[in-house]
């Protein structure tokens, strides 16, 4: 897997070429408790960066994930439907939510690392 | 005053502890302006006593439906509810308790709401239900407003055998919410075409039935037709009664299931508070609004109770809820739930029948009314009447020899043309000797 | 953000004693009726129909549905059983905020049960129904006194349906003066009952939110900072949903108007007010009543309630059908929004009668003064919970007086180990229902206590003595108190995470 990127909403992109695995970091899992629903965007649907793609559900919260990047999205994690404490289990890994063939991947340059994201999180 | 425990001296007490020197003072925040200076012109506080009396002179001005032979329906029915139902709602743990937010203190609720939900379901023949809506127009406003959800798409077409207010209630929250709606003309013989009326652009159809009118429709062509063109069907009932008796909405296909819980358990008290009934298919359950029970362990892996999905929900995904509702009709369900209960099957069934019967029987005495004439091939306990002159004014001259015969559709769809039909409705508390003192008045009448 | 409920195990020297029923003494099991009951079984005997020829057509049921009957005495079981596991007011304080758990008035149950009032039916002829008219006049008359308000629509089903009916006035007289493109924006403060953003985003309003001031209110200042030509309504409670007073709601009325917006005003807390001030005097041009909190109508496990909502002048004549008119002695609905500027029916037949012949028993058996006492005594008494609990707990906004309800935050638990939800989870054990917890949204770890006026002042002492020792336990890090908790209610903590993630919302039969 290459770097992680993150945004200030804490989501993450691992980007590989033009392929994007998006996701939430392990602060954003922690925040939310124990995840029990997330609703996917189709496959096929256009994404701008910093719009609504997903919607993770706690028992007692709903969140808005933002997409920080453009693109495509081109696959949903299919394990999510029955198992969404994966993304409680292994944000990083298997608890990825979908991937987007993006159109800019100078998007990314904006995005934290993990040293940044690491100094961003003291200040909250 | 009776209701209030503190004393002066109690309220003397907590102002020092508080260190302020008196009551007013703790409304320093508010606009000195308003605060009101002297008492507002309204009457003092009265006695337990006196309070009955004034209910009871009031009371006096009204005509109960236990004190007439009575024949009123048009979405509201008077049945006879056991004692032991409006005992049981008046427990105080069931009365004078809140949501269920704690679940480890709210058990009884809990599970009563999920017996309630088993029940709406089984009833309608639909996969899940939820723990009530305020009435039944306003859960078939929240239905359309969900297969909107669904289907993405914002117009609906209702039946012209719909309950007018129903349609009116559908069609004030989508003109206001800015979607679209189509309504059939009044459909008095279950004649309207519907299936010719559905296309892609549709997201739901709303049917009745037992209808408006009386007559029961099937479902099934008007199912398939929604399906054809990703439509929903959303099916109404006003009395839940006959759902013991008829094959289920769900059976013919519909796809939600709303209706009137308040024939079973609930007095009529003049419209409210009523038990908005709601289902729907399981794919659909995200989209649902209102609360719901669900089951799940406690911490010693107890079978136990739980508010669920509430991520739909108001409190917490606002301006994205599904709904605005948070009050629902709690107690309304409770009474409906007990009472199904005392009923079972074998009762429901039962009482269905009797209900249908009484309805034929007195169909068939009118048989022989001259300028009168029913107009339904089928029906359930309600019939529509076509009678020479205005319906309105037979209601009021029946009314003065102590008949209450039934609604006039003219009350409910004034300027339709439809000033000479009456609704009646008869249920099982309806004996031979309503009926014969229903056809003696209505000949005097007519 | 929410604190993570920690499912725990039971500690070994507190384990439930097992019995072999399941039962602990007057705490039983009850299995679902579906459970109990028999498809033949019935608690109700019924007539044997006459023998007719059937009008049902080919739409007779032919397959069973399934559901369980049981006799009398079983049925009374089983729900006294469950009532046993509910707390009620009855039983005890139930300081849930922004609820109002007041005394419940027999009395109200005995009238609203009078045959002349509820075995009447919706549509019989008003000529035989001038009682039930009549009621609703009085009760309408009184609601528009206490507010200094013009108009009234009865009909709203409870608190967010009369929200709905509000901003339908305020959207429909938007539109009569030909500006529904331009104003499609509400402002909301961040703090308000979620009911109030729902029922803007209903109406296809798109919600501004409005940032309170350091000290928990909204100032006029960023009311007209957000006000725009696009801007058609606040929606502001007050008291607010802290606990309190909108000191400036005046300005923000002026304000609102001035832009040629409304105002709606959220009246869920308009028992701290009722009878010491008017909403119509605040500027307000609609508000919804709780009828179940301000005059006391039951909850019963979650409604009903009944939602009047008193108008101003400029909105009145958009109020829903139906409403009363006086037609010389008689007084007749209209029921027709034909030929009016109504916005149209928000609901089958005339509103929750049951409900309003409550809540005008409750005024009436108080009056003009004792309705101000009530609002006096419920403002006291949270005074006095907060006067005798701010050395031991947090307030956010500072050490102010507050309206009926006060509010913590979780300040003075951070580093304890124990969150709010434990700690409210730990009154349980004490015998109390908790406050309200984690709302408003806008307060970390929020408990929000409303003790109403119907406790006495030595009911008041043993819930704030109850508190404090709470509090000093979790200050001493006694985390076993709370972790566990609740040890001695029918239920320990629910699993709330399994219950959504594979949702059971009704029974099926063990082999599906």
């Amino acid at each position: 897997m290459t770097d992680l990127r993150y945004s200030k909403d804490h989501e993450y992109v691992a980007l590989d070429g033009d392929l994007a695995t998006l996701g939430i970091s392990d602060y954003a899992q922690s925040q939310l408790g124990d995840i029990v629903f997330i609703e996917l965007p189709e496959v096929g649907k256009k994404v701008a960066k910093g719009k609504e793609i997903a919607v993770i559900e706690s028992v007692k919260a709903a969140s808005e994930v933002y997409s920080p990047v453009s693109g495509e999205v081109v696959e949903v994690n299919p394990e999510l439907g029955e198992a969404p404490a994966l993304v409680n289990d292994d944000p990083l890994g298997r608890g990825w939510l979908i991937k987007v063939r993006v159109s800019d991947p100078g998007e990314c340059a904006s995005l934290m690392d993990d040293a940044a994201y690491s100094s961003f999180l003291k200040t909250i | 005053m009776r209701y209030h425990p503190l004393s002066e001296a109690d309220r003397n007490a907590m102002l020092a502890t508080i260190g302020v020197s008196s009551i007013e003072a703790l409304y320093a925040d508010a606009p000195r302006a308003t605060l009101l200076e002297t008492p507002l012109d309204l009457p003092s506080g009265k006695s337990e006593l006196d309070v009955e009396r004034f209910f009871a002179r009031l009371a006096a001005r009204n005509m109960p439906a236990s004190r007439a032979p009575f024949f009123v329906g048009a979405g509201a029915y008077k049945h006879h509810i056991p004692a032991s139902v409006d005992h049981l709602i008046q427990r105080s743990e069931f009365l004078t308790s809140y949501t269920p937010y704690q679940p480890e203190i709210s058990q009884g609720t809990l599970q009563y709401l999920f017996e309630f939900q088993t029940q709406v379901a089984l009833l309608t023949g639909m996969e899940v239900a939820n723990a009530s809506m305020y009435d039944g127009s306003t859960a078939t406003a929240e239905a359309v407003l969900m297969a909107h959800r669904v289907t993405k798409r914002r117009k609906a077409l209702l039946s012209g055998g719909l309950h007018p207010h129903y349609a009116e209630v559908v069609r004030t929250i989508s003109r206001l919410a800015e979607d679209e709606v189509e309504t059939m003309a009044p459909d008095i013989g279950a004649a309207e075409d519907l299936v010719a009326r559905i296309d892609d652009t549709l997201s739901c159809v709303v049917v009745q039935t037992p209808d408006f009118f009386g007559n029961l429709r099937d479902l099934t062509k008007i199912a398939e037709a929604c399906h054809r063109n990703g439509a929903l069907l959303i099916a109404v009932f006003t009395e839940a009664v006959s759902l013991g008796l008829l094959k289920s909405p769900g059976a013919m296909g519909a796809d939600i299931v709303v209706g009137e819980g308040q024939s079973i358990g609930n007095s009529l008290n003049f419209g409210g508070p009523y038990v908005g009934l709601f289902a729907t298919r399981h794919e659909f359950l995200r989209q649902m609004p209102g609360r719901l029970a669900g089951e799940s362990v406690d911490a010693d892996g107890r079978r136990s109770y739980v508010l669920t999905l509430s991520t739909r929900e108001q409190h917490i995904r606002r301006d994205k809820a599904t709904s605005n509702i948070c009050t629902n009709s709690g107690l309304c369900a409770l009474a409906f739930t007990i009472h199904l209960t005392l009923l079972g099957e074998a009762g429901l069934t039962r009482l269905a029948r009797i209900n249908h019967a009484n309805a034929v029987l007195l169909a068939q005495m009118l048989k022989d009314v001259p300028k009168a004439e029913v107009l339904n091939e089928t029906f359930f306990n309600e019939f529509t009447l076509r009678v020479e002159g205005d319906a309105a004014a037979l209601v009021e001259k029946m009314a003065a020899r102590g008949v209450l015969a039934g609604v006039p559709v003219s009350r409910l769809l004034p300027r339709a043309g439809l000033d000479d039909l009456l609704l009646v409705a008869t249920t099982e508390v309806n004996t031979q000797e309503d009926r014969d003192a229903f056809v003696a008045a209505l000949k005097e009448s007519l | 953000m929410l604190d993570r409920p920690a499912v725990v195990e039971p500690l070994d020297d507190d384990k439930t004693p097992a019995t072999f029923t399941g039962n602990r003494g007057l705490d039983q099991e009850e299995p679902l009726i579906f459970e109990i009951g028999r498809l033949d079984a019935t608690g109700v005997d019924i007539d044997d129909p006459a023998p007719i020829a059937t009008r049902l057509g080919a739409l007779e049921r032919n397959a069973p549905i399934g559901l369980p009957g049981l006799t009398e005495p079983e049925t009374m079981r089983h729900y006294v059983r469950l009532s046993r596991k509910n707390y009620s007011i009855d039983a005890g304080l139930y300081p849930l905020g922004s609820c109002t758990m007041k005394h419940n008035p027999r009395s109200n149950e005995k009238i609203a049960r009078f045959e002349g009032f509820a075995d009447l039916h919706p549509l019989q002829p008003q000529s035989t129904a001038q009682g039930a008219l009549e009621l609703m006049q009085i009760l309408a008359d009184w609601l528009m006194t206490l507010t200094n308000m013009q108009a009234v629509a009865m009909s709203p089903k409870a608190g967010a349906h009369g929200e709905l009916c509000g901003m339908m006035a305020i959207k429909s007289a938007i539109a009569a003066r030909g500006e529904s493109a331009t104003r499609n924006v509400v402002l909301i403060p961040q703090s308000a009952h979620g009911t109030n953003p729902a029922t803007a985003a209903l109406l296809g309003f798109s919600v501004r939110v409005v940032p309170a001031a350091a000290d928990g209110t909204v100032r006029a200042e960023a009311v007209k900072e957000a006000l725009a030509p696009d801007v058609a309504a606040i929606m502001l409670t007050n008291p607010n949903t802290c606990g309190l007073f909108e000191r400036e709601i005046v300005d923000i009325a002026d304000a609102m108007h001035e832009a040629g917006g409304y105002f709606y005003c959220d009246g869920a807390n308009f028992n701290a007010i009722a009878g010491v001030a008017r909403p119509g005097d605040f500027g307000i041009d609609a508000m919804h009543i709780n009828l179940h909190k301000t005059f006391s109508t039951p909850h019963g496990g979650g409604g009903p309630g009944a939602g009047p909502v008193v108008l101003s002048e400029r909105l009145a004549p958009f109020a829903p059908v139906p409403f009363i008119r006086r037609n010389g002695d008689a007084l007749e609905l209209v029921e027709a929004a034909e030929g009016t500027q109504s916005f149209g029916r928000l609901t089958a037949f005339h509103g929750q009668m049951g409900m309003f012949v409550r809540a005008l028993a409750y005024m009436l058996a108080h009056g003009a003064d004792g309705v101000a006492q009530a609002s006096k005594d419920a403002v006291l008494s949270a005074n006095y919970v907060r006067a005798s609990l701010r050395d031991v707990m947090t307030q956010p906004f500072g050490d102010r007086i507050c309206m009926h309800e006060v509010l913590f935050d979780d300040a003075w638990l951070r580093g304890t180990g124990v969150t709010t939800l434990d700690f409210a989870k730990a009154m349980i054990d004490e015998g109390y229902h908790p406050m309200t917890i984690y709302f408003p949204l806008v307060v970390h770890g929020a408990m929000l206590i409303e003790p109403t006026e119907s406790e006495s002042k030595a009911s008041l002492d043993l819930f704030i003595a109850t508190l404090r020792d709470l509090a000093r336990s979790a200050k001493a890090g006694e985390v076993a108190r709370f972790g566990p908790a609740p040890r001695l209610a029918p239920r320990r903590r629910v699993d709330e995470a399994l219950a959504a993630r594979k949702p059971v919302l009704r029974w099926t039969p063990a082999a599906a």
